[in-house]
């Protein structure tokens, strides 16, 4: 009795409209790639300066990114999203969806960023930079040859899980019609009424991302212990 | 005009507090049967049983690496093809348990895994059955590395709870995009939509950092 419905739909799922969609979910394919690389690069640059400032000797700054960092953290993803998409044009800015949804993908993951590499900076033994200071090297030299080499290995596995992260997070911005992967199964749904073959192409697709990142995920951890050894 | 549209909102103040309602609602129940389910599937994990592994490896794999947003539709739109028709609420219960499972499942397997086989071995030969050996050995001492993970992950779910939301279920989220539609003041309605979030997971978040530095300073003593 249940296999039924499984063979069923087997029979009818219908390749060939999958066929004739694949360059809209292609299109799509790429535009969701595109979106999270802008958000992803944004999100270094922000989460790089949150870190810095979170850590720094500026109390008053110090606090602006711990504020800045829990409120995003505490706060979902699309309540930031429509914050920003409904909030903007009421203080008189226009802005493209694009623009919108990278804003808030790079906001949102900025956050998160931040503290990785936070963690990362604080993973190296004390020890380390008192070395470093006593060898007489100046700031930043300690920074570009004993802290940052050593904290990046830290923080790589931890970024790429991140960056998974907001590839999936990327499907959000469909909810402000943005043409991207979700998208594409929602336009094929509305147009066929073919919500079996839309919504679980989108997932192929995003599935081949997520194994091709995991994949990169398992060759840094491997890196990773290589370096330390 | 600012005080017309804040005199508006307060006006619909309990309307958001019910929406706040059904996202406690949606999420808590999910919590605590994605919590079970995990649990189970977690311990089935760490055993090693070999097709029963790899099945919810897989499973888990897809579940993690597809939007929860995907997940929703397809479970929202997918299920009336076997003819099984569901509501909004329902199909979204149905989402959030089972991303809770997938990510509690490795959270648990992984907290077991920590614990060191020579406390396995110790139980086994004490004569502890497997149930006993799990009971008493192996999940309290789990429960350490598990618990901080945990609470983090109960976080993001109370956050992936708003995805619901596009499939209709009026959580709070939902009621900040009705709202908005009448109260051109997107800052203000999301602001307040965001406020009633983080009063509840911010809380969360402080309680997640510290369990961690208690647990893991337990091994340093």
């Amino acid at each position: 009795m249940v296999k039924e419905p499984i063979a069923d739909m087997l029979q009818t799922f219908n390749f060939r409209v999958i066929l004739e969609y694949l360059p809209l979910f292609l299109s799509c394919f790429w535009a969701t790639i595109w979106l999270s690389a802008a958000g992803l690069l944004g999100s270094l640059a922000i989460g790089t300066l949150a870190c810095g400032l979170r850590i720094g000797r500026s109390r008053l700054l110090a606090g602006a990114a711990y504020a800045y960092i829990e409120s995003i953290r505490s706060t979902p993803l699309l309540v930031q999203l429509f914050f920003f998409y409904f909030g903007l044009p009421s203080l008189g800015l226009r802005m493209s969806e694009a623009t919108t949804g990278i804003i808030a993908l790079t906001l949102n993951s900025g956050a998160y960023m931040a503290e990785i590499l936070r963690a990362g900076i604080q993973s190296i033994p004390h020890g380390q930079v008192e070395a470093a200071v006593s060898s007489g090297l100046s700031y930043t030299q300690r920074m570009r040859h004993v802290i940052l080499p050593q904290a990046i290995g830290v923080t790589l596995p931890p970024m790429l899980g991140q960056a998974i992260v907001l590839v999936k997070d990327s499907a959000l911005l469909s909810l402000i019609s943005l043409p991207e992967l979700t998208r594409a199964g929602q336009i094929m749904t509305s147009e066929r009424f073919m919500p079996a073959e839309g919504f679980l192409t989108s997932a192929v697709f995003y599935l081949v991302i997520y194994y091709a990142l995991k994949a990169l995920t398992g060759w840094s951890q491997r890196r990773l212990i290589y370096l330390q050894a | 005009m600012l005080s017309y549209y804040l005199e508006q909102l307060s006006g619909s103040l309990p309307f958001f507090l019910k929406g706040l309602g059904m996202t406690v609602a949606v999420s808590g129940l999910s919590l605590v049967a994605g919590t079970v389910i995990g649990f189970v599937w977690g311990i089935v994990r760490a055993k090693r049983v070999r097709v029963l592994t790899l099945l919810l490896g897989a499973w888990v794999d897809v579940i993690r690496g597809t939007p929860f947003l995907v997940q929703v539709f397809i479970i929202f739109f997918l299920l009336p093809e076997f003819g099984i028709q569901l509501e909004a609420f329902p199909a979204a219960v149905i989402a959030l348990t089972n991303l809770a499972a997938c990510f509690i499942c490795e959270i648990v397997a992984a907290g077991i895994a920590a614990v060191p086989t020579g406390q396995r071995e110790a139980a086994t030969s004490t004569g502890l059955n497997w149930f006993q050996q799990l009971r008493y050995i192996v999940l309290p001492q789990a429960m350490r590395v598990i618990l901080p993970p945990l609470v983090g992950q109960y976080v993001l779910l109370i956050k992936d709870s708003s995805v619901v939301s596009a499939i209709g279920v009026v959580d709070v989220t939902r009621v900040g995009w009705l709202t908005v539609q009448r109260v051109p003041q997107g800052l203000l309605v999301f602001g307040l939509v965001a406020l009633l979030y983080f009063v509840i997971c911010y809380p969360l978040v402080q309680l997640s950092s510290i369990l961690e530095k208690r647990m893991s300073s337990g091994y340093n003593r």
